[in-house]
């Protein structure tokens, strides 16, 4: 049997074709929805897709693979989006990303084998006032030390932890995405 | 208005710093909704002659006047025929950090702004291309637009002076996905399309021709969010607070080597000399200022002699105390109706680095950084990159080659005006920038590598 949106998903894609003059232009919308339901888009996925907005498979797998945000193979539970650019690297970026490298055993690129995190190294993440940083899921890590990376990965394990009890199986990409709470505001500077 | 006295204005930073800024109900209580009610008692045209006359300029990047960008939109087109306002935070200019703290603290700011614009233009339908990794960003602003249509402001048919006596706007909020090249206007068009973010050939210009092929008007989200104050105090004002022909006030987002970096909202024209000294506490550690990148990584870099040039516009890009970045003899340049090219005020993301700072590595990582975002479209944009990126991290790793440094000028200048986009330029002018102003360090480097191979 093909396969299919939950009826939660559908809802959100139905909110999304009606917010544009045709159904292609929902496009990337609906990617998202597919990814945080089905945690990444392999060719089924792709393929349902395709078929509810009626595009050609072809032109979905042109998009898909053109934007870093979309992921056709699995990807940790914690994403870990470690800048590097400019701003960052003054401020010591290099060292953050090999300390995480070292402290989690694997290298920017990689997930870990229980799934749990993978390191991304990334472009400006338009936080460069408060480098070196990295993103989460919704959240921002700001002037990052190895200290506060000690204290970050410790409670994004425990987290993914309580939610695996059994170290289950890593599926979906949208455990970080549902932590939604106005924190602390970034520092204005001013 | 000189910059000094011009210090205290606050425009789209206004309500930094208060509690729950991000509510519609605390914007309402500081005087948000004004300016969208006198908008509506007013006509269209005169709120377009208004920021002209405000001389308003893009905060993208580019820094073109406002109201001539909106004033390019078809007049006399049927009552019915869309069309589209698109608010650009796609904001991935690195060294940039302004819109994303603008739609957390404000986004009730830039939902009036795009009120007002989209009256001003005939827009029923604005988008918000947000980037994809700003999230959080994305929750709080889409919370707003609830707060929004729920108070009546969107959704909802409204008396107007104008028009057809009536006018009502939707916002969608859309996410990009990752990729910075959504940040030039048609890249991000097509992105909005369901496309792949590739630059469109202009023209036609989206004005005439845009999303789903009608007018369509981009902005910056600093832009429209400086639209309500020049409603309500008038384009004169606006215009006298800045300098030139560069109205109102500036966002910088300083970071790198500086005691204390941040986003400040300042008078334009503020040189980038007290930028640095006074108001981010100079360079920590003892070491002292050895350049300054001044509008986003695209802009070719200043020396620690250039300091004393006014953060404005049209003075980047012709101060004469800024030296020409050289241009290979022989190959015509032309920027800006020839002028030769210096630098350009550009996002307003100014990233300083001290004297210990190995300057090849960090335009190695630039380089990096423009391969990777190169949309593949166009050859001389897509290969030349890469080969920058290859060669200047050859160099940076003390590996480089004696001709290494005219390699890279002739790759960058065969990538300028031959491309698509400007993503081309942006990756040509931190080059021969960085190689004109800091060719010693190059050549350091170079002379190492031979060293080492002769050993």
């Amino acid at each position: 049997m093909p396969l299919e949106f939950s009826a939660q998903s559908r809802a959100r894609v139905e909110k999304a074709l009606a917010q544009y003059p045709n159904k292609q232009a929902a496009l990337l919308p609906v990617l998202h929805v597919a990814q945080d339901e089905f945690g990444h888009l392999p060719d089924e996925v792709l393929e349902l897709v395709a078929r509810t907005l009626e595009l050609a498979p072809a032109h979905v797998f042109g998009v898909i693979t053109f934007y870093t945000m979309f992921h056709r193979e699995k990807h940790g539970r914690n994403e870990l989006m470690v800048c590097t650019n400019v701003s960052c690297m003054l401020r010591g970026a290099y060292d953050m990303l090999h300390y995480l490298e070292k402290k989690l055993g694997i290298k920017a690129g990689e997930t870990t084998p229980d799934g749990a995190f993978s390191i991304v190294e990334e472009e400006c993440l338009a936080a460069c006032a408060n480098a070196p940083m990295m993103i989460c899921g919704n959240q921002y890590f700001l002037d990052l030390t190895e200290k506060k990376l000690d204290t970050i990965i410790d409670d994004l394990r425990k987290r993914w932890q309580d939610r695996n009890p059994a170290g289950g199986a890593p599926g979906g990409g949208a455990a970080t995405r549902t932590l939604f709470g106005i924190g602390p505001l970034p520092g204005a500077g001013s | 208005m000189s910059w000094e006295e011009a210090k205290d204005v606050k425009i789209v930073t206004k309500n930094f710093g208060v509690p729950d800024s991000h509510k519609l109900s605390v914007y309402q209580q500081r005087g948000g909704g004004q300016a969208f009610r006198k908008a509506l008692s007013l006509q269209p045209a005169a709120l377009v002659d208004e920021v002209k006359k405000s001389n308003l300029r893009g905060r993208g990047g580019a820094g073109f006047p406002t109201g001539l960008k909106w004033s390019f939109i078809p007049k006399g087109l049927p009552k019915e025929a869309p069309v589209y306002l698109v608010v650009n935070a796609d904001e991935s200019e690195p060294g940039t950090c302004k819109d994303r703290e603008l739609l957390a603290f404000d986004p009730h700011l830039l939902i009036e702004g795009m009120l007002i614009a989209s009256y001003a233009l005939g827009c029923k339908h604005a988008y918000i291309y947000i980037r994809g990794e700003m999230m959080r960003e994305a929750e709080i602003v889409e919370m707003a637009i609830e707060e929004a249509y729920a108070a009546g402001l969107l959704g909802k048919d409204l008396p107007a002076a104008g028009g057809a006596g009536t006018f009502k706007l939707n916002i969608t909020l859309h996410r990009g996905a990752g990729a910075y090249i959504c940040g030039e206007e048609t890249g991000l068009l097509n992105s909005l399309e369901g496309k792949r973010g590739w630059p469109r050939l202009k023209p036609p210009f989206p004005a005439v021709k845009g999303l789903f092929q009608a007018p369509t008007v981009v902005n910056n989200v600093e832009t429209l969010m400086n639209i309500p104050d020049i409603v309500m105090r008038g384009g004169e004002w606006f215009a006298n607070l800045g300098m030139g022909k560069s109205g109102g006030t500036r966002i910088v987002c300083v970071s790198g080597h500086v005691a204390k970096p941040g986003v400040f909202e300042l008078p334009m024209g503020i040189p980038f000399r007290s930028l640095i000294y006074d108001v981010c506490g100079g360079i920590p550690g003892g070491r002292r200022l050895k350049g300054l990148i001044p509008g986003g990584s695209s802009m070719p870099p200043l020396d620690a002699s250039e300091l004393d040039v006014p953060i404005e516009f049209d003075a980047l890009t012709s101060d004469a105390r800024i030296k020409d970045v050289e241009l290979k003899p022989g190959v015509p340049y032309d920027m800006g109706g020839g002028k030769r090219l210096k630098t350009m005020a550009g996002s307003g993301g100014i990233v300083v680095f001290d004297d210990s700072t190995d300057v090849v590595a960090l335009c190695a990582r630039i380089m990096k950084f423009y391969a990777h975002e190169s949309c593949g479209q166009c050859t001389p944009c897509r290969e030349g990159s890469g080969w920058l990126a290859r060669v200047c991290a050859r160099v940076a790793r003390g590996e480089g080659e004696a001709g290494d440094i005219d390699l890279m000028a002739n790759i960058a200048n065969g990538i300028a005006g031959n491309t698509i986009c400007a993503l081309g330029e942006a990756t040509t002018w931190p080059m021969l920038g960085f190689l004109t102003k800091f060719r010693a360090d190059f050549e350091a480097k170079l002379k190492l590598s031979a060293k080492a191979r002769a050993a």
